[in-house]
């Protein structure tokens, strides 16, 4: 199945990522390309195979851990200046983005 | 040449650090040095000589009053996915360039607490996604046995630092060969522990259910110095293992494997590995491999005969279905992973733009490299509505396929496997940018084991007989937690043989 300009525009758009009109046609051919290596897939016969998400489930039962729902420590005006320290654009511990809501 | 590179081992510059017979920050000026004088390699991305220097003074320290952690003053540094809350921590990403982390990788930590002085942060391909280094947003990193040739990758600069004789060990990470390729392609050792033993808290996503760290020395030895300290369960890690089968996930585990291994070895004298069996998959050994490398794994195969292992034939029905399912599970994981790259909480933000979606999409196309892109767009496509049943699940359900041929392979037939770990010896930097998945199918031999989550390693077996030779690595693939007795069959092999000795010096 041959993905199609408008497949790219698609997904270009769901991944946020701007694309210039020559970077759509060469990323066309490219994932056309990488979808014909994966289109090998397609002909495995899995009838009846379980899905595996986590490696080691071959091998053991996983369970997935939950921490408790706390909050983390130390919640100082410092410590989120230097949580906030690498933002391209802050104030007074906001980020700043085009406005959103006129 | 730096003075660490005296020593053979880190228990010998260990001895000597405890003896006083040469100081920590001797030895770390010396490396920061050596490194700065090998800026042709592009190996080190950050190197910050005062906080190198302060954790050498502090190893001194210890040592002065005989309290030295197990590797106080030894000389390493960290692949940059790696986050330091001192060294600019980039991923090999322009997206990145400026980040600095507010805190350190739990890798990072344990070999601080051990003692380790860190020489710098070391180039990668961008966010891990490549096999020769040139996905770097900072240049290529070249091979120290071939300035034209790639170190392979993603950990490139990792396995140049070793090779070069710049420190004595480095870490890395391996999504899909990361660690074992570069190894392989540069001459050094390398492990990738199983899945879930070592903490991925601080290290930068890739593929998360695939990404795992694991270190690269010289040999064995030092691999069992590195990867005792930093295996072991962390609560910041959801997936971390708390048990491995009836051992507790926690530093001491893997030496003491490693440990019981070589005593067993000693039990029948002269043939020391009797009563191993070797499993060789014919599926490593196709008309894709070359010879020259074929040639080198058999003449390893002899060696381990010699020391009275036993060759079994075996299949692994599935390696070349790893290809498609790695290459539709990790980009699908790493869309996911990289949607934080939105220009608003860190990295790089765009001169211009309008509004908040077109500043976040024009910054992600200028601050990811073409392979992140590519490879985001194709785990976006996979997992869009209408198609994640086809590629995505269906790529999952192969996954366990391709799981189930190793463990058939381990439960009836063999120990361990040993094969090549990649089918060409380095490429030259530059050859085949055009088509972008031609690398991807040299990943053939490493991408089974990633799926499955095995650990293995690179340790290497040889050179091609060019004017300049290049290394050749051996892949050994153990079952689940079997790391000390992986690291004590390779440590078994280095004994009996000299391949990990060269260096791109002597040559």
């Amino acid at each position: 199945m041959a993905i199609t300009e408008q497949d790219v525009i698609r997904v270009a758009r769901l991944a946020r990522i701007a694309l210039t009109p020559e970077q759509q046609a060469r990323t066309q051919t490219e994932l056309n390309g990488i979808m014909n290596l994966i289109e090998e897939l397609q002909a495995v016969d899995t009838q009846g195979v379980e899905p595996m998400s986590h490696p080691l489930s071959a091998h053991q039962e996983i369970a997935l851990r939950l921490r408790p729902d706390e909050a983390a420590p130390a919640s100082t005006t410092d410590h989120r200046d230097t949580l906030m320290s690498n933002a391209p654009a802050q104030t007074e511990g906001l980020f700043l983005v085009p406005t959103v809501i006129e | 040449m730096p003075l660490h590179s005296e020593f053979d081992s880190i228990s010998s510059l260990r001895n000597a650090l405890r003896d006083r017979k040469i100081s920590a920050l001797e030895i770390a000026q010396s490396a920061l040095e050596a490194a700065q004088g090998r800026s042709d390699l592009n190996a080190f991305l950050h190197i910050e000589p005062e906080l190198t220097l302060a954790q050498a003074r502090r190893a001194d320290e210890a040592l002065a009053r005989n309290e030295a952690a197990p590797l106080a003053g030894i000389p390493i540094a960290h692949k940059d996915v790696f986050v330091t809350k001192g060294w600019r921590t980039t991923a090999a990403s322009k997206i990145l360039q400026n980040y600095v982390s507010p805190f350190d990788a739990t890798v990072v930590s344990r070999l601080e607490e051990a003692g380790a002085v860190s020489i710098g942060k070391l180039n990668c391909d961008e966010f891990g996604m490549g096999s020769g280094n040139e996905n770097s947003a900072f240049g290529p990193v070249r091979n120290p046995w071939h300035a034209d040739v790639v170190p392979g990758g993603s950990s490139g600069g990792s396995a140049a630092a070793v090779a070069a004789g710049l420190v004595m060990a480095s870490t890395g990470t391996d999504t899909g060969g990361s660690v074992r390729q570069p190894a392989a392609l540069c001459g050094v050792s390398g492990i990738k522990p199983t899945y879930g033993t070592v903490s991925r808290f601080g290290i930068v996503a890739y593929g998360s259910s695939l990404d795992q760290a694991g270190p690269l020395a010289r040999h064995a030895r030092d691999l069992v110095e590195l990867l005792d300290v930093i295996s072991g369960f962390d609560p910041q890690d959801s997936t971390s293992l708390m048990m491995c089968d009836e051992a507790e996930n926690e530093p001491g585990r893997i030496r003491l494997d490693f440990d019981a291994a070589v005593q067993r070895q000693e039990v029948v004298a002269g043939r020391p590995l009797e009563g191993l069996r070797i499993g060789v998959p014919r599926e490593y050994f196709n008309e894709g491999l070359d010879n020259q490398i074929a040639q080198a794994i058999e003449e390893a195969l002899k060696v381990f005969e010699s020391l009275g292992a036993k060759r079994v034939d075996v299949s692994l029905p599935r390696t070349r279905l790893s290809i498609p399912a790695y290459y539709v599970i990790a980009p699908a994981e790493a869309s996911s992973n990289l949607s934080r790259y939105d220009a608003v909480r860190y990295g790089y933000r765009t001169a211009s733009y309008g509004d908040l979606e077109d500043m976040t999409s024009r910054s992600r196309a200028e601050g990811f490299g073409p392979e992140v892109i590519r490879r985001i767009l194709v785990g976006t496509y996979v997992l869009c509505h209408g198609y994640y049943d086809a590629y995505y699940l269906q790529a999952q359900r192969v996954r366990r396929m391709v799981v189930n041929d190793f463990q058939q392979a381990f439960s009836e037939h063999c120990d361990l496997i040993i094969g090549p770990v990649t089918p060409k010896v380095g490429k030259l930097i530059g050859e085949n940018r055009a088509d972008p998945t031609a690398d991807w199918l040299a990943d053939v031999y490493t991408l089974g084991v990633s799926l499955a989550g095995l650990p293995a390693m690179s340790i290497p077996c040889g050179f091609t007989a060019d004017q300049r030779p290049l290394p050749i690595g051996l892949q050994l693939i153990g079952n689940y937690f079997q790391e000390g007795q992986l690291l004590a069959v390779a440590d078994r092999f280095q004994q009996v043989t000299d391949w990990h000795q060269r260096t791109p010096e002597q040559r």
